[in-house]
């Protein structure tokens, strides 16, 4: 006799998780786009006017802020291409916890070197 | 001995397993194939534009006008953003949707919601595109040529 619910195996388990990550990163991506595409938009009103709201991304809190955003579109980036592998791919399914430490793995390489490199010329002296 | 499990579209188990042919025909597959096709393409355009945009000399403090001039003088990188601005929109949309018709239980609701949604997703398309294609390197206002503008000699 199961002494657990069955469901377990993706309640509460690396699946769950993955997808749970997958949706806040996805939002919090779609909203910093709308905010993104009105900023660039200044381009037609002036020069001037882009410049400056350009300027505001230039500040150290921001690349801090920066720097959560790119850690966001990578994890959504590496996750989806897992869960790609896992509806096409054969043995997709039966590896789907690998292939998200891996996701994990590759996330933590990447965000190392962007930040590294990112907040060394955002910090830096200018 | 073991028993031989019918595949569930083979029409030999009862009851027989029907697809329910609703009015919205095949738009959810689509929508499904869509974000897999469109989040690969996505991948390389942002990361692309990532590298490019922060990693690449300077950095963050390389952006200004004159950066954006540069690099709209080349349709190259108006077609690359272009893409970028009408996939991401399209794939971020539809994810949006998606989260809707989740958690929004009332139709009133989700209807109100789902609105919202696509006028701000038509209205940010429709602005992104003009944007970049009547890009204008040397704004003029009243034969006065603004500055910080790039105007030929």
């Amino acid at each position: 006799m199961p002494t657990k619910p069955a469901g377990t195996l993706y309640r509460g388990r690396e699946g769950m998780w993955s997808w749970v990550g997958h949706r806040i990163t996805g939002v919090v991506i779609f909203f910093f786009l709308l905010v993104h595409v009105l900023d660039t938009s200044l381009v037609r009103v002036s020069p001037e006017a882009y410049t400056a709201v350009i300027g505001a991304y230039k500040n150290p809190l921001m690349a801090l802020g920066e720097t959560g955003l790119v850690a966001a579109i990578v994890f959504h980036a590496f996750n989806g291409l897992r869960i790609i592998a896992v509806d096409f791919w054969k043995k997709g399914a039966k590896y789907q916890r690998q292939m998200l430490w891996a996701v994990l793995g590759l996330w933590l390489v990447t965000m190392v070197a962007f930040s590294i490199r990112h907040l060394s010329l955002a910090l830096g002296g200018h | 001995m073991s028993a031989t499990i019918e595949s569930p579209r083979s029409g030999r188990i009862a009851p027989q397993y029907r697809r329910h042919g609703g009015s919205k025909g095949n738009f959810e597959m689509i929508a499904w194939l869509f974000m897999r096709l469109s989040g690969v393409v996505l991948v390389v355009l942002i990361f692309g534009h990532l590298f490019v945009n922060l990693m690449v000399g300077e950095g963050i403090h390389a952006i200004d006008f004159g950066f954006v001039a540069g690099k709209w003088a080349d349709p190259f990188w108006q077609f690359w953003d272009l893409a970028m601005l009408w996939l991401a929109m399209l794939h971020g949309t539809n994810g949006v949707r998606t989260i809707i018709n989740d958690y929004a239980e009332k139709d009133s609701t989700r209807r109100w919601l789902k609105t919202v949604l696509y006028s701000a997703t038509v209205v940010i398309i429709v602005l992104g595109t003009l944007v970049i294609f009547t890009f204008d390197p040397c704004p003029v206002v009243d034969g006065v040529p603004l500055p910080g503008g790039f105007c030929p000699a």
